[in-house]
């Protein structure tokens, strides 16, 4: 058997009222709606046959990060399968801290963007196993991009954003990924700020052209509606793993209802 | 089973001893780390994790390797992961690529490990089936099942028999080996991130040093 296609489930933690973690579900990067417990939803997750698990802080604020750093650990000790934290890493001693409290990857946006020497450091000292790269991408129809893919009828390139998809860097999402991966990023992490919370399927150009530009596990993200979507990200795009949010935190779907339907559809994959 | 083994995990500064910590009483150990060898002969079972590369394992193993020799060749169960398995051998070629010479494994396994070669990506790195090839307690319900991988490396035992599990990714290659008594193993992927498997791996493992 080939190695599996990974299917993951990713929560946002934010402080709620109390100052206390707690998980929100946002669509296009906004509206975020209450959804549970960050220990109580890994504690699901890990027993649904989840084959990993991501945790990402979206509190962006010093006094979230230590309120975090204790969710992580309490959430690392209900997870039996491989847990990936992101959100506000931009120092390699960040990196320490967020391994250290029992992640098993780091995923590393906009402080790599800021300091790509971050995933050299971070991938010769802790190994390029736990350093993925996380972009949030944008659609763009000017001139400015390096790489370009037709989209519907139109010459398209991908700009890596941050804060959200509000701010642009002008940084082409396919030549970031091709020097992310030569600095030592063991995974890619692909968000598209067009397709987030859609709902109606992930990006596909997006995907392929980072999958055909790179050998480093693509983890796809944003859009997913229901398993034909997982289906068509793995097969048109050749995307790695799955990610998705809503449809599993509302219940729309099950992890093993996903399983079983890509399952059936001839992709490899841990039932 | 119903006592409860006590299970000493190794510190010697590499590793994720948190999860692996977690996973062993998960399925019912107690667990102390440490970094005294002395604590070893006290324990039912000894588990070296690990994370990193071959040669700085070895050298921050160092201080233990005699009371780790000691430990196995008293026939007393000793439990390697990921990086810990592989020091378990002989030799490895991660040292002599980064051009570090010949660094001696712990030997209690003989064998070398190797890199993956002509397989499209390096690290070999996420959920793969495990093929059982040797009857063992510690593998008992675990065949066809999956586990979770990350590594580039891997073990190339002298004797074949020394195969407990193997896998597929790009050749067969052993994902469980063992010595010949049986009470010195390891895996190449992670128990306590594989699943339902890998806590009945470490559950297994739990009962196993209980019986002896």
């Amino acid at each position: 058997m080939p190695l599996t296609k990974r299917i993951i489930p990713c929560i946002d933690v934010d402080l709620d009222e109390n100052g206390d973690a707690a998980v929100y579900t946002g669509v296009n990067f906004e509206d975020l709606r209450y959804t549970g417990d960050p220990v109580e939803m890994a504690k699901k997750y890990n027993a649904a046959g989840a084959d990993e698990f991501v945790f990402l802080d979206i509190t962006a604020s010093a006094e979230g990060r230590e309120t975090m750093l204790d969710t992580v650990s309490a959430v690392a000790d209900e997870c039996f399968i491989p847990l990936t934290v992101g959100g506000g890493i931009r120092t390699r001693e960040d990196i320490k801290e967020t391994l250290r409290a029992g992640a098993d990857k780091v995923s590393i946006n906009s402080g790599a963007i800021a300091n790509p020497e971050l995933v050299t450091k971070g991938a010769e000292s802790f190994g390029s196993q736990c350093i993925v790269i996380s972009v949030d991408s944008k659609r763009r129809f000017d001139e400015r991009g390096e790489h370009y893919v037709e989209v519907d009828g139109e010459s398209c390139w991908f700009e890596c954003t941050v804060k959200g998809g509000r701010e642009g860097t002008g940084l082409d999402v396919v030549e970031w990924a091709v020097e992310a991966e030569e600095r030592g990023a063991g995974e890619l992490f692909v968000n598209s700020i067009d397709a987030d919370g859609t709902e109606e399927g992930y990006d596909i150009p997006l995907t392929a052209a980072v999958c055909d530009a790179v050998s480093t596990p693509v983890i796809a993200s944003s859009g997913c509606g229901g398993p034909e979507d997982m289906y068509e990200v793995f097969t048109d795009a050749g995307a790695d793993a799955a990610l998705a949010a809503s449809i599993f935190h509302f219940d729309e779907y099950g992890i093993d209802e996903v399983k079983a339907y890509l399952d059936e559809h001839g992709l490899p994959i841990r039932l | 089973m119903n006592s409860r083994a006590d299970i000493v995990v190794v510190d010697y500064g590499l590793g994720n001893l948190r999860s692996a910590t977690r996973g062993l009483e998960r399925a019912g150990a107690d667990v102390t780390i440490t970094d005294d060898p002395e604590a070893f002969a006290a324990a039912d079972g000894v588990v070296l994790p690990g994370v990193g590369a071959f040669r700085e394992g070895m050298e921050n193993a160092g201080p233990y390797r005699d009371a780790l020799t000691e430990h196995a060749e008293a026939g007393r169960p000793l439990f390697g992961i990921c990086l810990g398995m592989q020091m378990l051998l002989t030799s490895s070629e991660e040292a002599e690529r980064a051009g570090q010479g010949d660094v001696t494994g712990l030997d209690l396994i003989p064998g070398r490990n190797v890199r993956f070669r002509d397989v499209e990506t390096v690290p070999h790195m996420g959920w793969n089936d495990l093929s059982v090839e040797r009857d063992h307690p510690v593998v008992e319900g675990v065949d066809g099942k999956y586990a979770y991988f990350v590594h580039s490396y891997y073990a190339e035992p002298d004797d074949d028999d020394a195969v407990m599990a193997s896998t597929d990714y790009g050749r067969r290659f052993p994902a469980i080996v063992a010595n010949e008594a049986g009470n010195v193993f390891g895996t190449q992927f992670h128990p306590e991130k594989s699943g339902e498997t890998g806590l009945r791996i470490l559950r297994n493992f739990v009962d196993y040093c209980v019986e002896q």
